[in-house]
């Protein structure tokens, strides 16, 4: 395993394991205010310090760890479901109509500013995470689509393939029963890296207001409240930027590390 | 070449048209009344009529479809409803913040990127290239808006270079330049680190042709042969990704914007969303999209310019 691998596992299981926690323990409730005790540096009570309600930062992270990660999560598996099983549709009917109307369909996702659009769907349903995931995860389907699309199509060439034709398996069971087991690992990958990009853009829409609520935590909302106190307490901007970047880091080694793992063929070169 | 621009050409109407479908679609399905969504839960009743009676909602759908189109293309896109001048206006205002800053920030990128990537592809493995590509791993995850929040931090706060934000007009270019710098910078690095990787690569695939053996066969010295036929050769696959990026980049801007109160089309977009002025904010993002949608289709002639075999398959 390279270091990569075991770094990135490392800090992604690090977050994992911090939003899990906030489940049954946070040092700190978050809902109660402190004001009092606002604005404080780290120290021993209040590990990463105080926000400018008094709450404990440590414990807002790890809450706000809890909706990024859940929004990207949803995100990537809204890609997927969707993305996947089109991409295996196109590969099995290559060539035809439909091949067709679904990779101009992504080509035209594709083309479109996402944050854009994101930023307007959020305005107009009104800015929820819910939204925040449905903006994230229509532009995770044409990436995870044109992926499978792109893996497939080498895999229909193959014997093993043709082997199972003439048994008579039908083109949706070859899809299901022999491609994706073989696309299997891509699309672990992937994942990975669109996760990443799912925090990244979880934490930009919920900066900007159009992610998760108030009082729901999130790192994004951190962000934009530390943005007038910056100067007087830039703990309370380090701490969740530092977070977000720890993260989207992990989770991009992970993925890299992964498919060098993943890719004997790649492992033979490294040796 | 022709067959191939027409060809492109055809997708990049297709592309608008279906776009400005969505656009009006997703404006159109706000749940209730649009006129109603804009004057907010207290209007009353005669107020909301009145306002419809303006936007002209007692039309059917596919009239003020069709309408707004037109006007589209003549560019008027419509009477803004806070501001009460045309969008058009508006936005002719605001380009002049978001379109530089794109630019200054697409400038600024392939500066980082391509002496970086071309230094880590000629010297792979050593030192310089684990250094480059860590930094440019780290660039990647970090998200913009914060590392403009650094900036501020830094250049504007403690070292009093810059001012933290906020924009004084064209009038002097030099302070409008100086204005635009800590937004364009945060706005850059993550963009370079990704095309310095795609630079790295595609140099590194290039380092490995024949051609590059036969250059060096007929007597060119190592970097004679790496700026004459790798580098020309792997700008292919990184003029692609400039052009993504610039598209990234006018759309990025809209939340670096708001970090540094720039009045851009972001910050224009936002008060619009605060204001309900739904057909500001249908305007523009119809605007960002159709720019989007034009950088692709340029990129992608000026890459089948560059590349006859792409010609040829088309």
């Amino acid at each position: 395993m390279s270091r990569n691998l075991i770094i990135g596992a490392l800090l992604s299981a690090l977050f994992l394991g911090l939003a899990a926690l906030s489940f049954v323990w946070t040092p700190y409730d978050i809902a109660t205010l402190d004001i009092p005790g606002k604005l404080q540096g780290p120290s021993g009570a209040h590990l990463l310090g105080t926000d400018h309600f008094g709450r404990d930062i440590l414990s807002m992270i790890m809450m706000g760890a809890r909706s990024s990660i859940a929004v990207a999560v949803v995100a990537v598996g809204i890609g997927m479901a969707i993305g996947i099983p089109l991409g295996l549709l196109a590969a099995a009917r290559r060539g035809s109509l439909l091949d067709e109307v679904i990779m101009r369909g992504n080509d035209l996702v594709f083309a479109f500013p996402s944050l854009v659009i994101a930023i307007l769907i959020t305005a107009v349903f009104g800015a929820s995470a819910v939204n925040a995931i449905i903006a994230i995860g229509i532009f995770n389907i044409p990436v995870f689509a044109r992926l499978a699309r792109g893996a497939a199509l080498p895999l229909w060439e193959r014997d093993f393939i043709l082997a199972a034709r003439v048994c008579g398996k039908s083109a949706t069971r070859i899809s299901v029963e022999h491609i994706l087991p073989n696309i299997t690992n891509l699309m672990i990958v992937q994942g990975t890296i669109q996760f990443s990009l799912g925090i990244l853009a979880e934490a930009a829409l919920s900066y900007i207001g159009l992610g998760a609520q108030p009082p729901t935590a999130s790192w994004g909302r951190m962000l934009a409240d530390a943005q007038t106190l910056v100067s007087i307490a830039p703990h309370t901007a380090l701490v969740p930027g530092f977070a977000i970047l720890l993260m989207v880091l992990g989770l991009n080694l992970l993925g890299d590390g992964l498919r060098d793992w993943l890719d004997p063929r790649l492992r033979v070169v490294r040796a | 070449m022709i067959r191939y621009a027409l060809g492109r050409l055809t997708s990049l109407i297709l592309s608008l048209i279906v776009a400005s479908i969505v656009i009006f679609a997703v404006i159109e399905v706000i749940p209730g009344d649009p006129a109603a969504f804009m004057l907010g839960v207290n209007a009353r009743p005669d107020t909301i009529a009145a306002l419809r009676a303006e936007m002209g909602l007692d039309r059917s759908l596919a009239v003020r479809y069709a309408d707004w189109v037109a006007g589209m293309l003549r560019g008027d896109f419509g009477q803004s409803w806070t501001y009460k001048t045309a969008v058009s206006e508006l936005i002719a205002d605001r380009i002049w913040v978001s379109l530089p800053l794109a630019i200054y920030a697409l400038a600024l990128s392939t500066l980082i990127a391509f002496p970086a990537g071309i230094y880590a592809a000629s010297r792979r493995g050593s030192a310089g290239d684990v250094t480059i590509m860590g930094a440019t791993q780290l660039g990647v995850a970090i998200p913009n808006f914060w590392f403009a929040m650094i900036l501020v931090l830094i250049f504007a706060i403690n070292l009093r270079w810059f001012s933290a934000g906020g924009f004084p007009g064209w009038d002097n270019p030099l302070q409008a330049i100086k204005a635009l710098t800590l937004p364009a910078i945060a706005l850059a690095l993550p963009q370079a680190a990704i095309l310095a990787r795609v630079m790295r690569s595609s140099l590194l695939d290039m380092l490995g042709e024949d051609f590059m053996r036969t250059a060096r066969a007929k007597g060119l010295t190592r970097r004679q042969a790496l700026w004459k036929h790798a580098v020309r050769n792997a700008l292919i696959p990184v003029l692609t990704i400039i052009g993504l990026q610039f598209s990234f980049l006018l759309a990025g801007g809209i939340i670096i914007e708001q970090v540094f109160f720039l009045p851009g089309l972001g910050r224009l977009i936002f008060q619009s969303i605060s204001a309900r002025d739904l057909i500001v904010v249908e305007s523009v993002v119809m605007i960002l999209v159709f720019v989007v949608i034009l950088v692709n289709f340029l990129v992608d002639l000026a890459y089948a310019a560059v590349d006859p075999r792409l010609r040829a398959r088309a």
